[in-house]
Parts: structure tokens; sequence; C-alpha cells
């Protein structure tokens, strides 16, 4: 649904030269949440605002829905006949919400039916179905001012739905919420994808979101993707920095000469006593320094994090164990330095 | 002050209340039409504007500042053939209201510039997202959310205009300032010149409550939607500064 290939941008200032995407490739499929995730200045926004052309990429393609945008962009700086056509067809919301202070939250709604010359009968019904859809019926006539975060959000969802859009971006719509107001967003962005068949496009730098809604993830650094992929395959990767932050277990290795491994059980596997036979075949002594069990993605999920005793040589045949039982075992410690995804504050 | 002397300053006042609010309303009405488009275009053709052309701007900006620098009075006599050409005549409230209006056009527009700067630049990038154009912005975002700002502008532009005023006198325009300096300060009736300051501070403190009024009006029924992202309209200029210098000026 959405492709991008070889995405750049420079943004040049005064002679300095800053790359904010360095050669993105993303790839979208129709009717999935996908979630960039990265820190702040790792190129998500300039990445979201590429999609819709809000900033013209340095060089790469972007099509949406089988649509070229880089093609219909024109040479010049303003945004061509063809190009703004394509853009009412993407929704997108904001994480300040942008919504117009002097606006009902009904004539809000009605602005992007407005700019695509829809009659006012149609519109009214229109914005008003859409508020309805988001919860929002009786706040019609209320202007912004008078509403809550949550509330502002909604609109700016009912306002993003307003041109039937197959796809939406959220650029943090998420970020200036409280924790309990973020779920009930989230729910509502997962409620839409899956009764309208929306494609959904976030980037967000809280791991929660993408835990909660997405199908899809990519992690971003100095403006790459690093990681990409369904979040089952993430989960499936060993060493992947996206599913140790996705599924985080904690516990250091109480000693030198340790070995702590961890174990990620899905499905089937979940229901071995692997455990107990492991510390039974090889007659070795098992500390269990963490272990969480949850649902990413849709999909259960369990992890352990266990210490062996004797360093990663002398473990070589119990963990040979371990993954013949089908397990994912990463050790801890060895594989290569994961890049820390610290969460931020909401900017 | 005796009845006969009333009687005798009456038709005068208001003849000079009726000149003043007839040039005053006039040249109010050109220079937002004229000043309106003039700040809007000095915003957006700024750099990282939405129309960015430095050439246009930076001539723009020249344009208004010669016009701003000049004195009234001197601004009202380099102007008399263009007047003439105009109103075919270079005496009288007609005559008046050209360089009246040609002094506030730029003076309006820099406050419409930053009325206009203040608008959260993430609402013309939603109306962008959204498909919409530059005169979309204009008209759905960058005008009706500047308006309380705009109504006040208009009215700093008007009591500076009253105060231009005093000035059209000397061609003959009449108007309340004029006759406070003919009858008060050219002829000593130091009498009729307080009644006439009294008139003006009235109608100048009304005016000046009747736009608070609707500014505050509108702001409260907008609120506040938080101190989003000032994107791509970068201040560059101060010109209050220069407001409360060109209103001393003026009166």
């Amino acid at each position: 649904m959405i492709t991008t290939s070889g995405l750049t941008k420079v943004y040049s200032s005064r002679g300095r030269e800053i790359t904010a995407l360095d050669g993105v490739d993303l790839h979208v499929r129709e009717g999935e949440v996908y979630g960039v995730i990265g820190q702040s200045g790792a190129g998500k926004s300039s990445l979201i605002r590429c999609i819709n052309l809000l900033e013209r990429p340095t060089s790469g393609t972007v099509v949406v829905d089988g649509q070229d945008l880089t093609a219909l962009a024109g040479r010049g700086p303003r945004a061509s006949r063809e190009l703004r056509r394509a853009r009412s067809r993407i929704g997108m919301v904001f994480q300040h919400f942008n919504l117009l202070s002097s606006r009902t939250v009904q004539d809000n709604v009605e602005l992007p039916l407005e700019i695509l010359g829809t009659s006012g009968k149609e519109r009214s019904r229109k914005a008003l179905e859409l508020l309805d859809l988001v919860g929002l019926a009786d706040k019609a006539k209320a202007y912004p001012a008078q509403l809550s975060g949550g509330q502002k959000q909604r609109v700016g969802i009912a306002r993003a739905l307003a041109g039937d859009p197959k796809v939406l971006l959220s650029d943090e719509a998420t970020s200036a919420l409280d924790p309990e107001t973020t779920r009930s967003i989230l729910q509502l962005l997962r409620d839409l994808n899956r009764q309208l068949g929306l494609t959904i496009l976030l980037i967000t730098h809280e791991m929660d979101v993408v835990k909660s809604i997405c199908d899809s993830a990519a992690l971003m650094e100095k403006g790459r993707i690093v990681e990409s992929g369904t979040v089952g395959e993430l989960l499936a990767t060993p060493g992947s920095a996206l599913a140790a932050a996705l599924f985080p277990v904690s516990g250091d290795a109480t000693g030198e000469d340790r070995t702590v491994l961890d174990i990620t059980f899905r499905g089937e596997s979940a229901t071995q006593p692997v455990v107990s036979q492991l510390a039974r075949t090889y007659n070795i002594d098992i500390s269990i320094l963490g272990a969480a069990i949850d649902t990413v993605g849709g999909l259960q999920i369990g992890r352990m994090r266990i210490e062996l005793p004797g360093r990663y040589e002398d473990n070589v045949v119990p963990i040979g164990f371990l993954r013949e039982r089908g397990l994912q075992i990463d050790v801890v410690g060895r594989t290569a330095d994961r890049p820390a995804l610290v969460k931020e504050g909401a900017k | 002050m005796n009845g006969a002397e009333f009687s005798e300053m009456w038709p005068l006042l208001s003849q000079a209340c009726w000149d003043t609010l007839y040039m005053v309303g006039w040249s109010t009405l050109i220079a937002v039409v004229g000043g309106l488009p003039l700040g809007i275009l000095l915003v957006l053709t700024d750099r990282g504007g939405l129309l960015q052309n430095v050439v246009a701007n930076k001539v723009i900006g020249q344009l208004v500042n010669i016009t701003r620098s000049m004195p009234f009075i001197i601004l009202m006599v380099a102007l008399m053939g263009f007047t003439r050409w105009v109103t075919g005549t270079t005496i009288g409230r007609e005559a008046a209201i050209v360089p009246l209006a040609i002094g506030a056009i730029p003076f309006f527009a820099r406050l419409v510039e930053t009325a206009v700067r203040e608008v959260d630049g993430g609402l013309v990038e939603a109306v962008q997202a959204m498909g919409g154009n530059t005169w979309t912005v204009v008209r759905k975002v960058l005008v009706p959310e500047a308006l309380p700002s705009l109504i006040s502008s208009t009215t700093t532009t008007i009591v500076a205009l009253i105060g231009y005023t005093a000035m059209a006198g000397t061609v003959g325009a009449g108007g309340l300032g004029d006759i406070a300096v003919r009858y008060g300060y050219q002829r000593f009736d130091t009498q009729l010149m307080w009644i006439t300051v009294g008139i003006l501070a009235v109608v100048i403190s009304a005016i000046q409550f009747a736009g608070d009024a609707a500014a505050r009006a509108l702001h409260r029924r907008a609120g506040r939607s938080g101190p989003g992202p000032r994107l791509r309209l970068p201040r560059t200029k101060e010109p209050e500064a220069a407001d409360v210098s060109d209103v001393s000026k003026a009166a």
C-alpha cells in the first residue's frame, strides 16, 4: 500500500548538510498497522512527511496505493493539483492535533470536505457520521478549546477520515496524551483498521504503541531503517533489538563465569517443561533471573531469562539441546551490541 | 460657557465630527483592503514561507518601510499629484482620504504580518495534508485563526488614523483635529480646543473599547489550542517598536 525506495532527505541550512533520511526502503502492506519507532532525531518525522510529500524527498520514490507521488510532485516548490488530489486521499493525524480553534468540532471535520468541494448538506451528514464513529456525536457544536486532549485527537482522527482515505498517517498521535487516553486512542485506531480496512502507518517513540496495535514494525536510527518486519518475524529473529525492546526481560548475571540465556516460547513450545528437562539431562543448576508472558501483536509470547553455571563455551551442548526443542535462544552479552531503546519523554 | 457661544460652536463641532468619521471610515476601509493582502504576502513570501520569494519579500518590505518612515505631512505633500489624479482635487475631505489610506496601508500591513505569524504552523501543515492549496491555507487558516489579532490591529489603525486626520486639516479637510489646531493653537480659543480634545478622547476610548471587546469575544470562544510547534513561519522583523513611534508621530 505504501512503498518507499531509496528515500533520502537532506536538509541544508547555512551551508551545513543534515541527512534526515538515508535511503529508506519501507513496505507497508494493505490493511496492516505499521509502526516506525525510533528516538527523536532518527528521521521518523521526516519519513512520515515524505510519504505525503509535505517534505520533498531529495531522492527516492514514494508509491501510495499504486500511485507514484514523487512523480506527481512537479518541479516547483508548490504542490501540483494531482499531488493535492492524492493527499486528500491520505489521512493524517498529528501530535498536537492541529485543529482550527476558530471552528467548531463539526466544522473542523468538514474542512477536508470543503477542500474537496463537497456540498454543504453532504458535508454535515458525513461529519456527523464520522463524529459518531469516533464517539463524539454530542460535541459537534463545541469548540476545540472545550475538549480534552483525547477528545481533540478523536476529532483529528474523524477529520483525517473525512476524505475516505485508504491510508492513515499518524505522526506521534498519542505522544501528547496520558497513558489511559493513549490506550483508548490506540483502540480506536485498531477498530478503524479492522472495520474500514484502513492501512495505518504510525510513527512513535513509545514501544507500548507498537506492542499494542502494530502488525509490523521498523526501527529507525540515524535516518535508516535498522530492522523491520512483522512482529512475529521480529520476535523470531535472534538478537533483534526491536524484539528485545518489545518484550524485555531483565536480570543480570549473578557473577562471572555464568551464561545468561533469553528463551522465547511461542505457541506450542510454551507448554514444554524445558527448564526441568535441561536441569535433569545435564545435571546443572539453573537460576531463573526473570520471566514474562504477554500478548504482542496478537501472539502469545513467553520469555524467560535463565542463568547457567560456566562460560558460554561450557554450555554449548545445553544450548543446543534447547534449540533442538524449537525454542529461540539469545545468549545475553554475546550478540552484537544492541542499540538501547531508551524511552524519551513526549516532545 | 454661555448658551450663545455653544450654539455657535455646535454646527462647527458636528460638522467636524462627521468629517473625521468620514475620512477615518473610508481610509480604514481602504487600509484594510490593501494592507491585509500585503501583510499576508509579507509572511508567505518570507524565507520558508508557502510562496517563498526573497526578492518579492524584500521589495514589499522596503516599500512598506519607506512609506512608514515618511512623516504624514510630508507624505501628504508628496502624494499631491497622485491625489489629484484619483480625486480630481488636492483639497477637501476626499483629497485627504488618499494620503490617509496610503499612509495606513503599510502600517496595517505590518500589524497583519505580526498577527499572521502567530498562527500555528501545524495548522498550515494540516490543511496542506488535506490537499489544500495556498489560497485555501490563507482563507481557511491564516485569516480566521488570526482574526482576534486582526481586529485589534484594525482598532490600532483607526486610532492612528484619527491622529493623522489632525494634519489633514492643512489641506482643508476639516475634522476635529483641525478645529483643535485652528481654534485652540492659532486663535487661542482654549475652550473650543479642550472640547474637541474631549470629544476625541471619548471617540477613541469608545473605538478602543469596542475593538477590544470584539477581539476578546472571538479569542475567548477560540480559547488557546496550546502552544503548538511554530513551523515554517519564522519571525524576522520587530514591527511593534516602530508602530509605537508611528502613533506618537501621528498624534
